[in-house]
């Protein structure tokens, strides 16, 4: 049934079976080459088309809101005379007599709105101060939820059960009640910080804006506290934990080359997606009029301004509502690569 | 009427992943009679269980039969479509798993998962169904049975549980059972319980049995024919008797050396096979075990070697053998 | 059972009472009150108004008074819409909000569910990564910016429907759709990483295993696994969606409870904030514990405790 051929005999020579040398073995095994996790999830990353393409976007968009308007020859908050509700590329009369006389004038790429400011740099303005929100904002998140959550998980028992009732009632207080109140709450002694020396900035950015900072750090950290507790809780149990406790490890061992190792690739894709969330509130809260004061746009504001004019400047309104939808899906986009990429217990 | 329940002639199968072609199955055969029992060992990865998987049309994705024929109990599995598959699986051959924790579904009672498998597949009513899945608890052994089928999953200890996927994979008598290392998720005493309960039950019901396992101590207590496999290969193949006391291949030699022997002299120590299985996404030219043999050749290296064959049922793929034909001179 | 309930009312009470409380202080803390804007309010009748609800007592003493009432069933009047309770504004515009939000909830799960688990039965194929972008588009696009551009093409542009009120079924139409828009996008993403986690699953091999065919693998086997981590998240979401969006409110000009609650917190209308929070707050707590019981009865595994 299983015959051998017999040229295979004719090929074998006695040296053929002669023993095999260790370095003859070795030289065969072919490891693959052993990569660090940091190394695999880049090189995962970057094969991510999708990730890619969005991390070129959110560096595009970076690039527009925070280098651009350095070189911009209009500022958001002049209104120019007389270049009310101009539409895209068009010129006002006054500029365009200057035109007539031979000097340049450098074009309204997005028009002006009804104030005569030019929209563009109000746009490039805008996502920049969307783009701080979103990014100030999700690091008070990550700090103080990360703190909470920790100390939570770490101490168990009625400390746990204790401060998260806390979270649960946090949650169930609508935010736009605590957010308007702490813009009143906080509006009188903001004021009052502008006029001491090195706090002029206050007025600038708008009392409103610290007011959402503020309450991104009362409110939206309950959702990553949440997270990190029941990260570290499942760590806890696991049996590496246990392994190298009964191995004699120091709790700051543990900390640094168990827990934490394995919570920072969960730890920084909720943070990546915590960044669109809070632009997406912070835009929720610009159109409720709650958000950055004026002349200061912020993505939000702009679109919430243009709703009334949406018969005749529609694209006042869908400039900065793709722009911000943009933002916030390139960032979803990234977070979800960075997740494939990171997150060890998605690998198979 | 075929010779054979099961006749797996020549099977290879690859697993086709975004990091390149991995060949699981390298000319696998298999032939196995009704009533028969037969053991395939070998470590993770060695392909033991992607064998028993192809032949229920269970290969997952992303892997393919790319040769040989799969036949069982006159079926053409290689022409089989997906609908006429189903008729088969849990009806002429069933599937017990590793793991009795997370086989069965945890939202459904006991009952309603046994009762599905035979009103899939007989005429038997709502209530003969109740009936039967009932007689099918006393047979693998479960007391209070009427009460058990109202219980869920996670109401049953691991042991209970196996003994209900038993039942499932028993509720329409096949002529097949292919029991994917049975025991390995559960206690040691339990595990003896389980086995017997298969053997007994084998005797009772009359079906062929293919044990996958890596532990040489089941195959030996209840297999009659025994498959080594490694890395996609059998290879050595032949009965119970003859792998245990006459092992021809170095691997086998091996994985006889590692587990303890009551009747070793005192002191023995037991012998690891040291190295890594290979990286089945770069085979090694030669012999897949080479790297790990201690007798390992410079030709082991270089050719795969080919079957050498010793009486009717034993045979094994190792160039040892060869070269103790090629010293003597012939071939056969 | 009988446990789990008692428990699980006095945690709801606890619950209550505690935003109850914090919002009544932290809204008296901020400076202001609810007649300030009213400039032709003179000092003397500002006083009287004060007196008449009892805002001039000490803030421990209205506290008292006010959860007594309370307690009763009595959420006063409110400050601002003379001579209407705030019970009777609950009562009127909750239904409005519930009615949009109850038909978008339904929209989102009939809409999610299904395309959640096309995408993970497809994986990596044309289909999942056209729902996955759906879905991605759909998490990334702010409710405001959704009701504007079906505003304007739908409403304005080709005028296939009314843009404001809400008197006959098409007007339902567009804020329907903005609101479901969001929590569909955000079902089907949960739905296709649940749904393959399901089917990577042990007991899914079982049922391949047994001979069962797709459907009934799908529909008795995996569906109701992976359908858990929708239930989880329906709970709070229809708690919010069912007293109603500011945003779609305002935009298409719907007389409900959420516009209702956003303009009494700007106008200070103290009695109304109170009784709409903890409206919304024992609405919350409703929905958890329909959530629990949901739960327990498609997971026989999880424990009510």
């Amino acid at each position: 049934m299983k015959e051998n051929p017999i040229s295979f005999q004719s090929k074998l020579k006695p040296e053929d079976f002669l023993p095999a040398t260790n370095e003859e073995k070795e030289s065969l095994v072919v490891m693959r080459e052993s990569v660090s996790f940091w190394k695999d999830g880049m090189r995962r990353l970057v094969k991510n088309k999708v990730a890619m393409v969005s991390l070129a976007v959110i560096i595009l968009v970076m690039i527009f809101s925070f280098i651009v308007p350095m070189f911009y020859p209009y500022s958001y908050e002049t209104q120019i005379k007389g270049a009310n509700n101009l539409r895209p590329m068009q010129y006002s009369e006054q500029e365009l007599q200057a035109i007539a006389s031979g000097e340049k004038v450098f074009p309204h790429i997005l028009g002006t709105d009804k104030m005569g400011r030019d929209y563009a740099i109000r746009v490039m303005m805008g996502s920049r101060i969307s783009l701080l929100v979103g990014l100030i904002a999700t690091a008070i998140i990550l700090v103080i939820g990360s703190i909470y959550g920790s100390i939570a998980a770490f101490f168990g028992g009625w400390v746990d059960i204790i401060m998260m009732r806390i979270v649960d009632i946090i949650y169930t207080i609508p935010d736009v009640l605590l957010i308007v109140l702490l813009s009143f709450a906080l509006n009188a002694p903001l004021e009052k910080l502008v006029n001491v020396p090195g706090f002029g900035w206050i007025k600038t950015v708008g009392t409103n804006l610290i007011s959402i900072f503020v309450v991104f750090a009362l409110l939206y950290w309950v959702g990553m506290a949440r997270m990190v507790r029941s990260q570290i809780l499942t760590l806890k149990e696991s049996e590496y934990v246990t392994a190298a406790k009964a191995l004699g490890a120091g709790n700051a061992r543990i900390i640094k080359k168990h827990l934490l190792t394995n919570c920072i690739g969960t730890l920084i894709v909720t943070t990546t997606l915590q960044i669109p969330s809070s632009i997406f509130t912070e835009s929720y809260l610009s159109f409720l009029g709650l958000g950055v004061a004026k002349p200061l746009p912020s993505l939000g504001s702009l679109a919430s301004e243009a709703i009334n004019g949406l018969n005749t400047y529609p694209y006042l309104l869908f400039i900065p509502a793709l722009l911000i939808s943009l933002i916030i899906l390139s960032f979803n986009l990234f977070g979800d690569g960075l997740r494939d990429a990171f997150d060890p217990k998605l690998k198979h | 009427m075929a010779e054979y329940l099961v006749d797996i002639k020549n099977e290879r199968l690859s697993f086709f992943t975004p990091a390149g072609e991995v060949k699981a199955l390298n000319d696998v055969s298999i032939h196995l009679s009704e009533g028969e029992v037969l053991g395939i060992v070998g470590e993770s990865g060695s392909g033991k269980s992607v064998t028993a998987y192809s032949l229920m049309g269970l290969t997952a994705h992303p892997g393919k039969l790319i040769g040989g024929t799969l036949e069982f109990n006159g079926h053409y599995i290689n022409d089989m479509t997906e609908k006429d598959m189903r008729k088969i699986r849990g009806n002429e051959v069933s599937l017990i798993f590793q793991d009795p924790m997370t086989s069965l579904n945890p939202v459904y009672t006991i009952g309603n998962q046994i009762e599905e498998v035979i009103l899939l597949h007989t005429d038997k009513n709502k209530k003969q169904a109740h009936e039967r899945a009932k007689e099918l608890l006393e047979l693998v052994g479960i007391n209070e049975p009427e009460k058990r089928l109202k219980q869920y999953p996670h109401e049953l200890s691991g042991g209970m549980r196996q003994r209900v996927m038993i039942a499932i994979a028993l509720a329409c008598e096949p002529k097949l059972l292919i029991a994917d290392e049975p025991t390995t998720a559960l206690d040691v005493t339990i595990q003896a319980q389980i086995l017997e309960l298969m053997m007994e039950l084998k005797d009772k019901l009359g079906m062929a049995i293919i044990m996958i396992t890596h532990d040489l101590g089941i195959v030996a207590s209840m297999c009659e024919k025994i498959a080594v496999m490694y890395a996609g290969k059998i290879v050595e193949y032949g009965t119970t008797d003859e792998i245990f006391y006459e092992p021809k291949h170095e691997y086998t030699k091996g994985l006889l050396k590692s587990i303890p022997r009551l009747d070793a002299e005192e002191h023995e120590r037991l012998v690891p096979i040291e190295g890594t299985p290979v990286d089945m996404l770069n085979p090694p030219k030669g012999c897949p075990f080479a790297p790990r043999c201690d007798s390992c050749m410079k030709i082991c290296l270089r050719e795969m070697p080919p079957v050498t064959e010793f009486g009717d049922t034993h045979y094994t793929q190792c160039w040892l053998n060869q070269k103790a034909q090629f010293e003597g001179g012939k071939v056969q | 059972m009988a446990k789990y309930v008692v428990k699980r009312i006095a945690m709801a009470i606890v619950t209550i009472w505690a935003v109850a409380t914090l919002t009544f202080f932290l809204m008296n803390m901020v400076p202001g009150g609810p007649f300030l804007s009213e400039k032709a309010v003179s000092p003397q009748a500002m006083a009287a108004l004060e007196a008449k609800y009892g805002l001039d007592k000490p803030l421990s003493e209205q506290y008292v008074t006010y959860m007594t009432d309370a307690l009763h069933g009595d959420f006063g009047d409110s400050l601002k819409q003379r001579g209407r309770t705030v019970m009777s504004i609950i009562q009127t515009k909750f239904p409005v909000s519930a009615k949009v939000g109850g038909m978008s909830i339904l929209v989102a799960f009939c809409v999610g569910v299904p395309l959640g688990c096309v995408a993970a039965l497809n994986r990596g194929k044309f289909l999942d990564n056209l729902i996955s972008v759906i879905a991605t588009c759909g998490i990334a696009v702010p409710s405001f910016v959704v009701c504007t551009v079906l505003m304007y093409f739908l409403g304005v542009n080709l005028k296939l429907l009314p843009t404001f009120g809400l008197t006959s079924w098409k007007h339902y139409v567009m804020p329907v759709m903005a609101l479901s828009f969001y929590p569909m996008a955000y079902i089907m993403r949960l739905m296709r990483s649940s749904m393959l986690d399901v089917l990577g699953q042990d007991y899914m091999r079982t049922a391949r295993a047994k001979g069962l065919g797709q459907f009934k693998i799908l529909f008795k086997h995996a569906l109701r696994n992976a359908i858990l981590p929708v239930i989880t998240y329906l709970g709070p979401l229809t708690a919010y969606t069912l007293v109603g969006s500011f945003i779609v409110e305002k935009i298409f000009t719907i007389p409900g409870l959420g516009g209702e609650f956003v303009g009494s917190i700007t106008s200070r209308d103290y009695t109304v904030i109170m009784g709409t929070t903890i409206f919304l707050a024992a609405l919350m707590v409703v929905m958890n514990v329909i959530v629990d019981i949901l739960y327990k009865i498609v997971d026989p595994r999880i424990k009510l405790n």
